[in-house]
């Protein structure tokens, strides 16, 4: 049986997932039912001065019949007094000595933070995250991603924070930043002992066609949210690399964003998290989702023979390279399973109109062909097709060359002009322009009937070919 | 033991009559459009009769343009509302869709269709309109799927159209012929009444054109007549004791049971005799209408039934029985129908030959004849110069629809000896661009 439990800069959880700093943790009720479900730690809802929200105050996005997969929020921090959940801090901790519970925070004074720092210190909390997030209301205020964008100001208070924090602090860090190691660097500088990312990104998650106004709308007028869910996983991957890989940053990360299984929570960790938090998901799907979390955890280490979660904390981070570094002569083709393949088409327009014209349909039936000589490898085909290992993309380099755009920069082996003979895409087919025209069109328009035209076709024109009316 | 309790008010012919291919919700259109591949060059409009662009209207329900789903499909095809749930969509369009290659379910695309178009029916909101007039006139005989396309087609190409219908409402078959579990009347009706309220045709019901001075005053009034008049009655079997009560013609009984819904008693044991899709209905609606025994019974075998496996599937499923290879000889009875008799049949080198002495009577109270529409020959023969086929069927050009009498112009199951109301409408469409192309002369 693996051992799920860490020990994140000082605060010991049995198992990596915490609830996000958000909804779920508003209440001590949430948090003893998620601790009671069998989560291993919960960010509390961002303590400071209590807030007004507003009613109206989320929007998703939805994409066909999937509902949720980016979601965004106009609310700000806690609308709770902060005696009410200290209280309820002190009452978790006593029911829960064992698990994590960390208070987030966010406020202006020096004053005020050394306050708060002492206030959820006495509370019982394991740890401090320091809200640097929140990239909507908050930051027009002066606060969350306001500090999150400007290192010196953050490091500045978390040196305040220093100045009293008996345990430890986390810095949670804003993704709406075109280089998120700045403020990292700049959390280490002032002394934290960890990290955690992403917050929310700005957004505007829609506009309502009738209205007028942006999603969520508040009496007909709405402003940029933060945006959450599955749809910013991958950005959330990219910056916890950023900082995991980082020599000025070493800190501990706790990975955020767009988590909502096992999967999502091994990437985060392969990526350099050693614990990861969750928000939408629980929001979505309930405190329940945490069984599947831990099993998938489990199994995955267990196959992996992984005994702790730092056997595995960043190991994908060797491989993340800088494209200067990819192998120039690996080379992978696209080859298509006829036995699986349901003749849909979709890879050859995918590739014919979106990639390198490399597919090519047949006489006598649906299964269309890969023009190797074409085929670049770029796996866009086996991304569209809809049948799982329909089309694989082969290794068809002979796996013994190795060269990288850094070793050609080098040995002075690069395109440089214009015209450049060296250039990558010269040597490949082509087809010319006006090969477009007609070929097939017909076939990306409609069936029969459309072929007839509609009736005003008719009565407007003669039109003796209809395939290139219209 | 019965299934089915004999209705006897409107709710429990509904109940037992409950439409096989119910509306969408929007969440289900939601879902079920989801899934669709949005195949290139997709097989599913290939295996529809009319060509609805199906991909794009399944897109265009996905978001959330329902009104544009409708329009696509009715410029395919002026039935999309009636044909999304009575064409029989295993063999055509859902047959074809890839998903069947995946052992998946095949898009629902009938029931998709006829959610967009019923959205825009309720809404009333126009899609099309007339054409600027053109000054010339079209008579279309016949109010079924393919006289109303085909006045609805003449009417958006600035036609001038007047209908002539033997019966007192529109949509052919489609009202009295196709199953009560696959389209309401008043589904049916809602589509013709939208239709109409478009293209503004006119059509005269209750007029059947029966003589050659009624087809002599067309002639002389319009430029072109329109033949979508259909097929006959049920074919006579000529057997001894057909004309005993209780023995009727299939297409005569969903006729009655159309208008008359649970007005119309059938046996407590009724024997169907045929083997196609009509006597697959008549045998399914013998038990929905309260029959306690139904049978079917074919001359040859089972495999060799022209009816669709689903349509057999479905009798089967309200508990309605088989008896292959036997052939009536003779209805019997006293007045009224007590049985059939029949004969055991095999089939040698594809010939039905009778087994002498295997003669029995299958007891019953209703006999209901599923033998085949008849032709209307008859009435055909009083147009000049019209050729039949060896089969009764209008010869035609297959482009335009033009008879050898190039004043006419036929399309349906006058032309094509019986299909489906998609073909009906979609021979129409085109043949309604032939009457174009004959009167604009280009
Ligand atoms: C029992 C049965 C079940 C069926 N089930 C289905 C099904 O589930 N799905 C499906 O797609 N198809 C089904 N069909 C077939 C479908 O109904 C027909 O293919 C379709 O209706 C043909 O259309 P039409 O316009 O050619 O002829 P019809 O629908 O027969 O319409 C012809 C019209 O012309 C009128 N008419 C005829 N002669 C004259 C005249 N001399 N003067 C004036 N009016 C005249 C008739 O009253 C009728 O209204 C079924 C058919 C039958 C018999
Ligand atoms: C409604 C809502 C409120 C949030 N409030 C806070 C907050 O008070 N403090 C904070 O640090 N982050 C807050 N967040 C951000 C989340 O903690 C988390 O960083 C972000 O949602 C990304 O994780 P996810 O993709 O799992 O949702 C909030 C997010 C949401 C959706
Ligand atoms: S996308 Fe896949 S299933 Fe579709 S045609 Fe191409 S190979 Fe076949
Ligand atoms: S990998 Fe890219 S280039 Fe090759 S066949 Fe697929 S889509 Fe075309
Ligand atoms: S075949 Fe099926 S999946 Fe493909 S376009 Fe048609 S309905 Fe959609």
């Amino acid at each position: 049986m693996p051992d799920l439990s860490i020990n994140f800069a000082g605060i010991k959880s049995p198992n990596p997932f915490w609830l996000a700093s958000a909804p779920p943790t508003n209440s001590g009720y949430q948090v003893m039912k998620a601790f009671d479900a069998g989560w291993g730690g919960a960010v509390w809802k961002t303590l400071g001065v209590p807030v007004v929200n507003v009613s109206s105050r989320y929007g998703g996005v939805n994409y066909r019949d999937k509902r949720l997969i980016g979601f965004n929020n106009i609310e700000l921090i806690s609308d709770r007094p902060l005696a009410d959940n200290l209280r309820e801090i002190e009452e978790v901790k006593k029911r829960f000595p064992h698990h994590a519970v960390i208070a987030s925070l966010m406020v202006q004074s020096r004053q005020e933070w050394h306050d708060i720092v002492r206030d959820v210190t006495n509370a019982g909390a394991d740890g401090i995250e320091l809200n640097f997030g929140c990239p909507h209301g908050m930051c027009e205020r002066g606060m969350g991603s306001a500090v999150g964008q400007e290192p010196e100001v953050l490091r500045t208070i978390v040196e305040w924070v220093m100045e009293v924090a008996r345990i430890p602090v986390i810095v949670k860090l804003t993704p709406n930043i075109s280089d998120v190691t700045e403020p990292a660097r700049a959390a280490r500088a002032g002394g934290a002992d960890a990290i955690s990312l992403i917050n929310t990104i700005q957004s505007i998650v829609g506009v309502d066609l009738d209205l007028f106004a942006p999603y969520p709308i508040v009496d007909g007028k709405g402003t940029n949210g933060g945006y959450c869910g599955p749809a910013v996983k991958p950005i959330a991957l990219n910056m916890v690399k950023n900082c995991a890989q980082d020599p000025d940053v070493r800190l501990p990360i706790s990975g955020i964003g767009g988590i909502e299984n096992w999967r999502d929570a091994v990437e985060h960790i392969l990526l350099g998290a050693s614990s990861v938090q969750v928000c939408t998901a629980a929001m979505h799907f309930g405190f329940g989702i945490i069984r599947e979390m831990t099993a998938g955890l489990e199994q995955y280490m267990t196959e992996k023979g992984f005994h702790t979660i730092y056997d595995f904390v960043g190991k994908a981070l060797p491989n993340v390279k800088h494209w200067e570094d990819l192998n120039l002569k690996y080379k992978v083709t696209a080859s298509i399973n006829e036995d699986k393949c349901i003749g849909c088409q979709l890879c050859y327009t995918a590739c014919e109109d979106g990639a390198h014209q490399a597919i090519r349909l047949q006489e006598g039936t649906r299964t269309p062909a890969i023009i190797e000589e074409n085929c670049v490898g770029c796996n866009l085909c086996s991304l569209v097709c809809p049948v799982e290992q329909c089309i694989t993309m082969e290794r068809t380099d002979d796996g013994t060359q190795h060269r990288t755009w850094k070793e050609r920069t080098a040995a002075d082996d690069i395109p440089v002009t214009f015209n450049d003979e060296r250039a990558g895409g010269l040597h490949h087919w082509v087809p010319a322009p006006a090969a477009a025209l007609g070929k097939e069109r017909h076939k990306t328009l409609p069936g029969k009937a459309r072929a007839l035209g509609s009736p005003q076709d008719a009565v407007a024109s003669k039109a003796t070919d209809v395939l290139s009316a219209s | 033991m019965a299934e089915f309790s004999t209705p006897t008010t409107e709710q429990e012919f509904d109940a037992n009559f409950a439409q096989i291919k119910p509306l969408m919700s929007n969440t289900e259109a939601l879902y079920e459009s989801s899934r669709c591949l949005f195949c290139f060059d997709a097989p599913c409009i290939k295996a529809c009769p009319s060509g609805i662009d199906i991909p794009q209207f399944i897109r265009q329900i996905n978001t959330g343009n329902p009104t544009g789903a409708a329009k696509t499909i009715y410029e395919a095809n002026y039935f999309g509302n009636a044909c999304g749930k009575v064409c029989p969509t295993e063999v055509l369009c859902e047959g074809a869709c890839v998903y069947n290659l995946n052992e998946q379910k095949p898009i629902e695309i009938g029931r998709l269709q006829s959610h967009a178009t019923r959205k825009v029916i309720d809404s009333g909101h126009k899609l099309f309109g007339p054409g600027p007039a053109n000054g010339r006139k079209v008579a279309v005989i016949g109010a079924g799927p393919a006289g109303i396309s085909a006045a609805c087609e003449l009417r958006a190409l600035g036609y001038e159209v007047d209908v002539f219908e033997a019966r007192a409402q529109p949509s052919g078959l489609t009202l009295y012929g196709v199953a009560p579990y696959k389209i309401t009347n008043a589904e049916t009706l809602a589509e013709m009444d939208y239709l109409e309220q478009q293209f503004g045709y006119r059509v005269r019901y209750n007029q059947r054109i029966s003589r050659r001075e009624e087809l002599q005053a067309l002639e002389d009034t319009y430029d072109a007549i329109f033949l979508g008049i259909g097929l006959g009655a049920t074919n006579a079997l000529l057997l001894p004791g057909e004309e005993r009560q209780n023995c009727v013609g299939a297409v005569e009984f969903i006729e009655q049971l159309r208008i008359g819904h649970q007005q119309v008693q059938v046996g407590k044991k009724v024997v169907v005799l045929g083997g196609g899709n009509t006597a697959m209905d008549a045998a399914s609606e013998s038990a929905r209408m309260g029959a306690q025994d139904v049978v079917l019974a074919y001359r040859r075998g089972k495999d060799e039934m022209g009816a669709y496996e689903f349509e057999y599937d479905l009798a089967k499923a309200v508990g309605v029985k088989g008896l292959f290879n036997v052939a009536p000889v003779e209805i019997v009875g006293n007045g009224k129908v007590e049985g059939v008799r029949f004969i055991r049949t095999a089939t040698v080198d594809g010939q039905v030959q009778a087994v002498p002495g295997s003669e029995f009577v299958e007891p019953c109270d209703m006999v209901i004849k599923a033998t085949g529409q008849a032709k209307q020959t008859g009435f055909l023969h009083l147009i000049p110069g019209l050729q039949l086929d060896g089969k009764g069927r209008i010869v035609a050009d297959a482009r335009t629809g033009q008879t050898s009498n190039p004043k006419y112009f036929a399309s349906g199951d006058a032309l094509n000896g019986g299909a489906e109301v998609v073909n009906a409408a979609a021979e129409a469409k085109q043949t309604a661009r032939g009457i174009h192309a004959f009167l604009s002369g280009n």
